[in-house]
């Protein structure tokens, strides 16, 4: 066993820290202040290749792998959330499920342009009633000729109304239950698909989070993704691989949030010394440390295991789970250690708990981590 | 059009510190960098890549380490790399540096040959030029602009408060300043080919014809008597006032010390 990493991500980490460091901490607090999606920092990071990293170079990606993909998340995230998730939703779950449930047509026509970054991805699954309820779907897909139509409303779209391709799940036989699911793919612009109500979040304000509305929408049968009835399975599976990225999002945060805290503490004096200084502090920090160390160690074995072949469905719930609720410890005891100006907008941390707080809930809660991780151990 | 580019690795640092036992640099934990000048060199040489098509080897003398710098050039989009590394190069000054380059870039076609103006960590100014004398090429030293117009370079040439227009044919040797562009970064495919698709070709004294008595640390005319850091003559004295009570205390220092 070897915990060094190899040459080209030691390498691949140095320039997603200068990439990050340069092009977008200093925009991070204008993004999150103006809740505006950063459209020129997606160019730049379609330019040097982050939008499609896991990507066969075949279908226009940077054909490297998951733990470099994962990494990426994480520097992004380090220094803005909101960057973090933009990569992460595009890439695993609509580029990565047509990767592996496409058609070559449809790897031609949709997955190059998303791995080039020439187009952004998105991903509809969540509907009014069904959250962690997804077998809940209510939109529908009906075959009519050589077209499905789509009725229905998807709510909290990660990229919505800024991404070119959606993957979208319907119900095209609800007698069936899950085994009537199917996924399919939705070009922005088709008509009868609109963008619905956008929403004003806690934090990683600067992604777009909106409504999708289908009323009447017509898409070409071969848009469908996968056979018809495996909808939910290809969702449950993107969802699997979605996490190891909010994940890494929730270690970016919480290892950000670490290193303003070391550097403030150093600089800031009371009763006469750095609070550094104090032992306090020191062991704040030492725990800090340690649970960010814990759930990168997670996170790297979910990506590995994916990049490995082996199955990684528990893996990737456990980091998910434990990154993002150690991110919200870690970012919330950042804050204590910054004291009243860690409350304040002058100082980073309280964007990352506020950043954090939506790694426990979105690509399944903690509740839906810790189900997946007991149906693993009671089988 | 094939372009070479000489680069070094340099430590991450504008204040690199000396061993007062030896005179030697210390490199340990400063992190390594291609030197900056250089880099916007490579620059200079992808843009022209991308404009007309050329093929841009990338070359350094250095220890065996600097195989990162090399990877790192590959990942911005070099296509070739040479590591002249050899216990024969070692201690060499910029003359015997230079004679072990030119000899590499005689067993490599090229049209141009770029080098960065001066490395942070030697401040010389010397390797690029010595290179184009022993090639006997034109040379044009601190470039800040560079344009091809039906394959002649234009070149802007900063000079004090000016600056020159200099037309030249190739093949040429230019040296380049920082200010000239900003080198972009590496791209993720870039890196993952640069080990796993690209290597480094190592090059030994065996794969270059020169004359070993002129390289190495016995080769070098050059001999560095003694090296050491400036030393603190006294401590500082720390005043808390506002800037125009500074500017007074300044002055009356000077003056004190007829400096003024």
């Amino acid at each position: 066993m070897d915990f060094k990493l190899s040459n080209e991500h030691k390498l691949i980490r140095t320039m997603y820290r200068e990439f990050a460091e340069t092009e977008v901490k200093p925009i991070a607090e204008e993004v999150d202040e103006t809740e505006e999606f950063p459209v020129e920092t997606v160019k730049k990071l379609a330019r040097y290749g982050f939008m499609g990293i896991p990507i066969p170079k075949k279908y226009g990606g940077a054909g490297a792998d998951n733990l470099a993909y994962a990494m990426a998340v994480e520097e992004l995230s380090k220094v803005c959330g909101t960057t973090g998730v933009i990569v992460s939703a595009h890439t695993s779950l609509c580029a990565v499920p047509i990767l592996e449930h496409g058609t070559e047509e449809q790897k031609q026509k949709y997955l190059v342009p998303l791995a080039k970054g020439e187009k952004l991805g998105a991903f509809g699954l969540t509907e009014a009633n069904a959250g962690t309820d997804a077998a809940a779907q209510q939109t529908t897909a009906v075959l009519d000729g050589d077209h499905y139509i789509l009725e229905g409303n998807k709510i909290f779209i990660t990229n919505a109304g800024e991404a070119d391709i959606y993957v979208i799940m319907a119900m095209t036989d609800k007698s069936k239950g899950t085994r009537g699911i199917s996924a399919f793919i939705v070009e922005a612009g088709t008509e009868g698909f609109s963008i619905g109500k956008k929403e004003s979040k806690m934090g990683i304000r600067g992604s777009s989070t909106c409504e999708l509305i289908f009323e009447n929408c017509r898409i070409p049968k071969e848009n469908l993704l996968g056979r018809e009835g495996k909808g939910f399975g290809i969702a449950m599976k993107t969802l699997d691989g979605g996490r190891v990225g909010i994940a890494a999002q929730a270690l970016g945060l919480a290892q950000g949030a670490l290193d303003e805290t070391v550097a403030y503490t150093k600089e800031r004096v009371q009763f006469g010394r750095a609070i550094s200084k104090f032992q306090n502090t020191q062991f704040q920090l030492a725990t800090m440390d340690m649970k960010t160390e814990a759930a990168r160690l997670l996170v790297y074995k979910a990506a590995f295991y994916k990049d490995s072949k082996m199955s990684y469905s528990k893996e990737a719930a456990m980091a998910k789970l434990y990154a993002s609720e150690i991110s919200m410890e870690v970012t919330s005891q950042a804050i204590q250690l910054h004291g009243g100006y860690g409350y304040t907008r002058e100082y980073p941390v309280e964007r990352m708990h506020r950043d954090a707080k939506i790694t426990e809930i979105y690509e399944g809660t903690s509740e839906v981590q810790r189900m997946v991780i007991s149906a693993h151990l009671l089988k | 059009m094939n372009i070479i580019v000489c680069v070094k690795q340099v430590p991450n640092t504008n204040e690199v510190k000396l061993d007062p036992e030896t005179g030697t640099l210390i490199r340990e934990g400063i992190p390594s960098i291609i030197n900056p000048d250089d880099k916007s060199g490579l620059e200079a040489a992808l843009v022209l890549k991308d404009k007309y098509g050329a093929k841009v080897t990338v070359l350094t003398m250095g220890p065996p380490q600097a195989d990162l710098a090399l990877r790192e050039a590959l990942a911005m989009g070099a296509d070739r790399a040479v590591l002249l590394t050899d216990r024969a190069f070692a201690g060499s000054d910029t003359l015997a540096t230079s004679s072990v380059l030119a000899s590499a870039i005689r067993e490599i076609d090229y049209d141009l040959i770029i080098a960065g103006r001066q490395a942070i960590d030697g401040d010389t100014a010397q390797v690029g030029p010595q290179i184009a004398e022993h090639l006997d090429i034109p040379q044009v030293s601190y470039v800040e602009e560079l344009e091809l117009v039906d394959k002649v370079l234009v070149i802007k040439r900063a000079f004090e408060g000016g600056y020159f227009k200099i037309k030249s044919q190739m093949p040429c040797l230019i040296t380049t300043l920082t200010e000239m562009n900003t080198p972009r970064y590496m791209s993720v495919s870039g890196i993952f080919d640069a080990y796993r698709e690209k290597e480094v070709e190592k090059w030994t004294i065996e794969n270059i014809t020169i004359d070993k008595e002129g390289i190495g640390l016995h080769g070098s005319p050059t001999k560095v008597k003694k090296s050491f850091t400036k030393g603190v003559k006294a401590a500082g004295k720390k005043y808390e006032v506002d800037h125009k009570e500074a500017a007074k205390i300044i002055v009356e220092n000077l003056k004190e010390k007829y400096i003024i």
